[in-house]
């Protein structure tokens, strides 16, 4: 049986960063998070937000770890799988990873370690420190992941020698086209991931008569980011789909189901498509619903601007069109949703209604999966419409691949398949029994009251019930 | 950047080499240490023991790891011909390696929050160790003994690198780590763990001699250009202390494990470790992809060279200033109990 290297690479591409995004996604927010907290809790003096920062700090090491372990798998994997894709813009895009291994992996992985292991070590504010440094560290990932990403899909500051992209300004690259808008939508999409996770827990114990002191905490605190940034992102969200008509017109018209053309009179706008079903091969879209001229509305913003259909590029330079068509509806709709929430919330809270409303802590108990659906979903929209390119204009994904045999290919993705479905379900199983603990009261030993050396514990577990329960 | 000297295409390419081998030395030692510690894992008496041992290392594995990252991605922005060739080539070592290290990775955090399935996180954590050690030294051997290229391409086949002298290596690699590992656990613990790895390092300090000694002799009779490298005059006389001194260490180590001392042997064995791989390094240079590529061949474009340089120069003594500052918060010995968590 002949395997297709290329499809099977793709497959395990999609495969593996989807798996990773789903971590990093949420513990940038987390660090974030926790680095506020700490900021507070010293700032304060309040215990609970010592109690919840160190309770959300389990949860992320084990988050990170995993984040961590699957990273490294994707950063060998440009090699393995897309050699091509290396040698031919591995120039402009090295070094975009060099600097985010330099300037966040070493941040981020070292301070981790105080942050974890140094509750009781190290003074107060270096442990402030340290837990900003891992927040700080998460987000400069993003910054040089997003601007390689972004330059794939919009590449500027380069030449082509020899059919190799060479760099001639390093500001174009890093900052090109579609960065900044790339970058703001993503960081807001990890703010938004983990304060729906936060709400979720806090209503969780709400709900439950447990930790009520800290699930108000995590339900207030998360509720006032959701308010705020959910409308933001929308209008970030907005933005980054102008600038992707101008840079990436394809996408759009794929995201859309546009396939132009159709519209008798000139000036009669493009409609939004509510619901189709994309036909490609007949170009076209089946059981459409339609609301007419929104879409000149929303992409133009005018009443009969109008913009290329998918029928004005050659059908080679098409990209598929249903995944981002529905991918992107649902985050368009999860994001309406994420707004609705935070603002019903922000309501309840204003009129001092919020923990008495079962009809609202009930449901919103279930809601933690939300942004990690999002991101999801604003991936494969972002990813599969860039297709059939893997850097715009430069490369294409059928010519990126690595020479090696399609059953090598087959043969480790099954593996990945295999280990990450093991490894991340129990890592998700593990995440939802800390969860069950809870936050646990934490004294904190400072290392002045620590006694010289810390006497034999009797329990073996010492260590390991000092992660299950904090402060044992 | 047209005005790039014929100089600087010389030299950049050669700091870039060092700087790779700088980063991957790092690597070498630093998560050597602690895959060395779960290969040791199963030898543990039990529980309270495997504790002590992995409360040595928890708060630096991931910082040790991150090395690895540097060495991947500084190959993809110095010598991106070169990562296009070595990875498929190397195509299967590479993944599982990669794989051992997620289950050795997740074992960290997910051990301390299991209950029943404790024992599962200690087989992962063991066995994920033994076998990236394993696949890193076959990685290693299938580097050394070079690979086939056609039209700067790897033209070779899947398996390939599945010599016996990979998986010498490999095994060398599994005792090598093991060896520091033991070391590491002499300099940070105490009672029982202490004692056993002491023990364990004199069994393995002997098998590490024998491996570096095959390989050694191996390389030269396989490969003619690495015998001309070492046995031509005057190379012979420059380069005959490299086994020397690495003799006498090893010699010092056994004595200080002997003699009880706690932080000599991990630095000697450092020293051993840094002694082998220079060894290497004076075999191999000035290729990238044995025996086709050179580093010059191989070499990115001096603009991406040169960015990724500056920020090197200036941001790694930074890196190690804070790596060392957390090495020193968590100094000093992890005793039976004791849990940084």
């Amino acid at each position: 049986m002949d395997l297709d290297p290329v499809l099977l690479a793709r497959i395990q591409f999609a495969f593996t960063i989807s798996f990773h995004i789903i971590f990093p996604s949420f513990t940038i927010g987390l660090a974030a998070y926790i680095a506020t907290l700490e900021v507070l809790w010293i700032s304060t003096g309040h215990e609970r937000y010592h109690r919840i920062a160190r309770f959300f700090t389990k949860i992320f090491a084990v988050s990170f770890a995993m984040g961590v372990v699957s990273g490294i798998v994707l950063s060998y994997q440009f090699g393995t799988n897309w050699s091509n894709f290396s040698r031919v813009v591995g120039n402009v895009v090295g070094p975009l990873i060099g600097y985010e291994v330099l300037t966040a992996f070493f941040l981020e992985a070292t301070f981790l370690g105080i942050m974890l292991f140094g509750w009781n070590k190290v003074p107060r504010p270096l442990h402030v420190f340290a837990s900003i440094a891992v927040a700080v560290g998460t987000t400069m990932s993003a910054f040089w992941i997003l601007s390689a990403n972004s330059w794939m899909q919009t590449p500027a500051g380069y030449e082509m020698v020899n059919g190799v992209a060479i760099p001639t300004d390093w500001l174009e690259a890093i900052f090109n086209p579609s960065f900044p808008y790339r970058l703001a939508h993503m960081v807001t999409a990890c703010y938004l991931t983990t304060a729906f996770v936060v709400l979720a827990v806090g209503a969780r114990y709400l709900v439950a008569g447990r930790f009520p002191e800290d699930g108000r905490t995590m339900m207030r605190m998360a509720i006032g980011l959701i308010a705020i940034f959910a409308p933001l992102q929308a209008l970030i969200g907005d933005q980054h789909g102008l600038n992707t008509l101008e840079h990436q017109p394809a996408k759009i018209a794929a995201i859309e189901a546009h396939w132009g053309g159709e519209s008798t009179s000139p000036n009669a706008g493009v409609p939004l498509v509510l619901f189709a079903i994309p036909n490609e091969k007949e170009e076209r879209n089946d059981y459409q619903i339609a609301i007419p001229r929104l879409g000149s509305l929303i992409l133009t913003h005018t009443l009969d601007g109008t913009f290329k259909g998918l029928k004005e590029f050659p059908p080679n330079d098409r990209p598929p069109v249903a995944v981002p068509f529905f991918a992107f509806r649902v985050m368009v709709g999860i994001g309406l949703l994420m707004i609705a929430i935070g603002w019903v919330g922000a309501f309840l809270l204003w009129r001092r209604r919020l923990f008495d409303s079962d009809w609202y802590l009930w449901p919103t108990q279930f809601v933690w999966p939300l942004g990690f659906i999002a991101v999801l979903s604003g991936w494969f929209v972002t990813e599969v419409g860039r297709q059939p390119w893997i850097a715009t204009g430069i490369l294409r994904t059928l010519d990126a691949a690595s020479p090696v045999t399609g059953w090598q290919v087959a043969t480790t993705l099954v593996l990945f398949v295999l280990v990450y479905g093991v490894v991340f379900s129990m890592g998700i199983y593990y995440i939802n029994r800390l969860i069950v603990k809870g936050p646990q009261g934490a004294a904190i030993e400072t290392p002045e009251n620590l006694p010289p050396s810390r006497p034999l514990s009797a329990a073996g577990d010492a260590a390991r019930d000092a992660i299950a329960t904090p402060g044992a | 950047m047209e005005t790039v000297s014929a100089g600087m295409i010389w030299y950049l390419p050669v700091a870039w080499a060092l700087l790779l081998a700088v980063a991957i030395a790092m690597y070498v030692i630093l998560d050597g240490f602690d895959l060395g510690l779960g290969i040791l894992f199963p030898f543990a008496k039990d529980e309270r023991e495997k504790d002590q041992m992995m409360n040595s290392v928890a708060p630096f594995w991931d910082g040790n790891e991150t090395w690895l990252i540097l060495g991947g991605g500084g190959l993809l922005v110095a010598f991106p011909l070169a990562y296009s060739i070595l990875m498929p080539a190397l195509y299967l070592p590479m993944i599982f390696m990669l794989l051992a290290l997620v289950f050795r990775g997740v074992a960290f955090e997910f051990r301390w929050v299991a209950d029943t399935s404790r024992f599962l996180w200690n087989i992962s954590f063991a066995g994920g160790s033994t076998l990236a050690a394993f696949f890193q030294g076959v990685l290693l051997g299938g580097f050394v003994q070079g690979m086939k290229v056609e039209n700067n391409a790897f033209a070779g086949g899947p398996m390939d690198w599945a010599t016996p002298f990979a998986l010498l290596c490999g095994l060398g690699v599994v005792a090598g780590y093991a060896l520091l590992g033991s070391v590491w656990l002499v300099m940070k613990t105490e009672g029982e763990v202490a004692r056993r790895a002491r023990a364990h390092a004199k069994t393995l300090l002997p098998l590490v001699l024998i491996f570096m000694g095959i390989v050694s002799l191996w390389t030269p009779i396989a490969i003619p250009r690495i015998a001309e490298r070492w046995f031509t005059t005057p190379n012979l006389f420059y380069l005959a202390p490299v086994p020397i001194i690495t003799l006498l260490l090893a010699w010092f180590v056994w004595h200080w494990l002997e003699r009880g001392h706690e932080n000599l042997p991990f630095f000697g064995v450092i020293g051993l470790f840094l002694l082998g791989y220079l060894g290497i390094g004076i075999s191999i240079f000035p290729y990238l992809v044995p025996p086709a590529l050179t580093v010059w061949e191989t070499a990115a474009a001096p603009a991406s060279q040169i960015f990724m340089l500056i920020g090197a120069v200036f941001i790694l003594p930074i890196i190690l200033v804070y790596v060392a500052f957390v090495y020193w918060i968590f100094r000093g010995k992890v005793r039976e109990g004791e849990g940084y968590h």
